[in-house]
């Protein structure tokens, strides 16, 4: 337990240190909060987001660059690099096995989540009047299910890549997939409705994340997907996934 | 009561063959070296000591243990310093250090060993920034840090300036005489002279020498050769006819006399007998680098 504390407190300061990674995770997002907050306009509700305003319907998709930032794309980045350079090999020489290193980089990935989920919704409520959101159950089991899935894919990722080029080569398109229908780039009521359908059941599930925020619980075949994703990736990665 | 003991181990990839046929033993407090050429299958039997890697054939036993199977007890009290293994960038020699310490049940102070490394100055830099024989000598701490009774370690020296290899000597001497095994995968023969107790000489994986620096010397090339430039003519036979000499040549004013036993002695009484003045004498004799090459046919990479 001292080697993973340790071990999860080094990891903590090299995410921190390395600027940046916490400015994507967690600046960038409530950063673009405020400055779509700011615009009177986006304040409003509108008939066409369902009599929401742009911010609040936009919020989800912000919590989608966290959770596609630091599951896709940091996770398996980092892991590949730790093993390609020996990281993972030389630790295993110790008494602290490199699965304390995975455990720590997952862990660290689940905060950097946590936080920017909370900083979210508390300056969209103190500052913009974004309701909390009304289905707690529902919104907290959607993101947990999401972070799974994405987490999961991103370590299938790590366990796939041979080296740290070739993990970045498989993340990228899939971090850029998951921004897309998360509606990060484009936001979703201007894409094509077959488009928005399979952003629906596109890791993390921002419709799932939008619905429990705002009102409504989750469609459970939002849910069941993500937790389907997240167990056959998970499996796929831990079967494949090689220290060195 | 050997510390390490490694019975014919055989080691394939795939159909390459690493390791043959390896066999020795390591006694409690000597330093052990490993030497042979590029791909003899050094790293890939250290490794498989260090239970690293799953030996094919063949036994190896370390402080009574197995490598595999007792591995959780092993971790703690063997170190190992790998050939090709290096930290994250950002992380610094101070944080490396002290998160290793805490992976072991009585760890040295990584203060103390920041310093006998000559790391001191480089405590907070960053992994990126040291230089190549800085990050060597952090290895090797990282190695050191959790007080091993058994020391592995893989290319020691490769990469540090002369003064830092002579500093590096100083210390694994050091911690060798604190009790601990040391086993040193090298290609330096000046190394390999100056700290081994033993040598095993290891080429296309099988062991094909196994003895002291000097056993290895004078098991392959007893002969030591003196060369000098006489002051007057001289009769070859006034040399051959001495006992110690197999073979007088010469190139150009230069007489090259080769032999054995107590040759120096033997030419220059004769040559004073003869009131002959030996200029330019230079007794020369068989190192480790002879018998490297005779042993393996490889010129040392050194
Ligand atoms: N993981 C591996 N997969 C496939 N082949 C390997 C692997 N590791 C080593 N080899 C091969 O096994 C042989 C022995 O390699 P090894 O690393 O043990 O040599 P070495 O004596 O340590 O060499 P060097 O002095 O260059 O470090 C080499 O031919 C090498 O190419
Ligand atoms: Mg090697």
């Amino acid at each position: 337990m001292h080697a993973f504390g340790q071990i999860l407190k080094i990891e903590t300061r090299l995410f921190l240190r390395d600027f940046g990674s916490p400015l994507t995770t967690v600046v960038l997002p409530v950063a673009l909060l405020v400055v779509f907050g700011l615009v009177p306009a986006a304040r409003q509700p509108e008939v066409q987001f369902g009599d929401l305003s742009f911010i609040q319907y936009f919020a989800p998709s912000l919590l989608v660059i966290t959770l596609a930032m630091s599951a896709v794309n940091i996770l398996p980045t980092v892991l590949a690099t730790y093993r390609e350079r020996g990281v993972l090999r030389r630790l295993a020489t110790t008494p602290a096995s490199p699965a304390a290193l995975l455990a720590a980089q997952l862990l660290i990935s689940l905060a950097t989540i946590l936080v920017s989920a909370v900083l979210l919704i508390a300056v969209g409520r103190l500052a913009f009047d974004v309701p909390l959101p009304r289905h707690p159950l529902g919104f907290t089991l959607a993101l947990l299910l999401g972070t799974a899935a994405l987490l999961a894919l991103g370590l299938l990722v790590a366990a796939v890549a041979r080296t740290a080029k070739s993990a970045q080569a498989m993340a990228v398109p899939l971090f850029m997939a998951v921004m897309f229908f998360g509606g990060v780039y484009v936001p979703r009521f201007i894409l094509p409705d077959f488009l928005v359908r399979i952003g629906d059941y596109t890791p993390p599930g921002v419709q799932a994340l939008l619905d429990s925020w705002t009102g409504a619980s989750p469609h459970l075949s939002h849910l069941g997907i993500m937790a389907v994703v997240a167990m056959a990736a998970g499996a796929g990665a831990a079967k494949l996934f090689r220290w060195e | 009561m050997p510390v390490i003991e490694v019975t014919r181990l055989h080691k394939r990839y795939g159909d390459l063959v690493a390791v043959d046929e390896v066999s020795f033993a390591v006694e409690a407090g000597e330093i052990f070296g490993v030497l042979g050429p590029n791909g003899a299958g050094k790293t890939t039997t250290v490794e498989c000591v260090a239970g690293l890697r799953v030996p094919d054939g063949g036994g190896v036993s370390v402080l009574g243990l197995d490598p595999r199977r007792d591995a959780a007890q092993l971790r703690q009290r063997v170190g190992v310093q790998l050939q090709e293994s290096q930290l994250p960038d950002q992380l610094r020699v101070a944080e490396a250090l002290e998160m290793y310490a805490s992976f072991y049940r009585d760890p040295a102070d990584p203060a103390e060993l920041i310093e006998r490394l000559g790391l001191g100055a480089k405590r907070n830099t960053a992994y990126k920034k040291l230089s190549g024989g800085q990050k060597q000598r952090l290895s090797i701490a990282l190695a050191l840090v959790g007080n091993p009774e058994i020391a592995i370690l893989d290319e020691l020296t490769t990469g540090l300036d002369p003064q830092a290899r002579r500093d590096t000597w100083s210390l694994i001497e050091q911690v060798r005489s604190s009790g601990v095994t040391i086993v040193l995968v090298t290609h330096f023969m000046e190394e390999a002279e100056r700290l081994c107790d033993r040598i095993a000489v290891i080429d296309k994986g099988r062991v094909v020498a196994l003895d002291t620096p000097a056993g290895l010397v004078s098991s392959v090339a007893p002969e030591q050769r003196i060369r000098f430039r006489p002051s007057a003519p001289i009769d070859d036979r006034l040399l051959t006819d001495l006992p110690e000499v197999s073979a007088v040549q010469r190139t150009g004013s230069q007489v090259v006399v080769t032999g054995t036993g107590d040759l120096l002695h033997a030419v220059t009484s004769v040559l004073a007998r003869n009131q002959i003045v030996a200029a330019d004498l230079r007794l020369e004799q068989s190192t480790l680098d002879d018998a490297f090459v005779e042993l393996t046919g490889h010129r040392p990479v050194a």
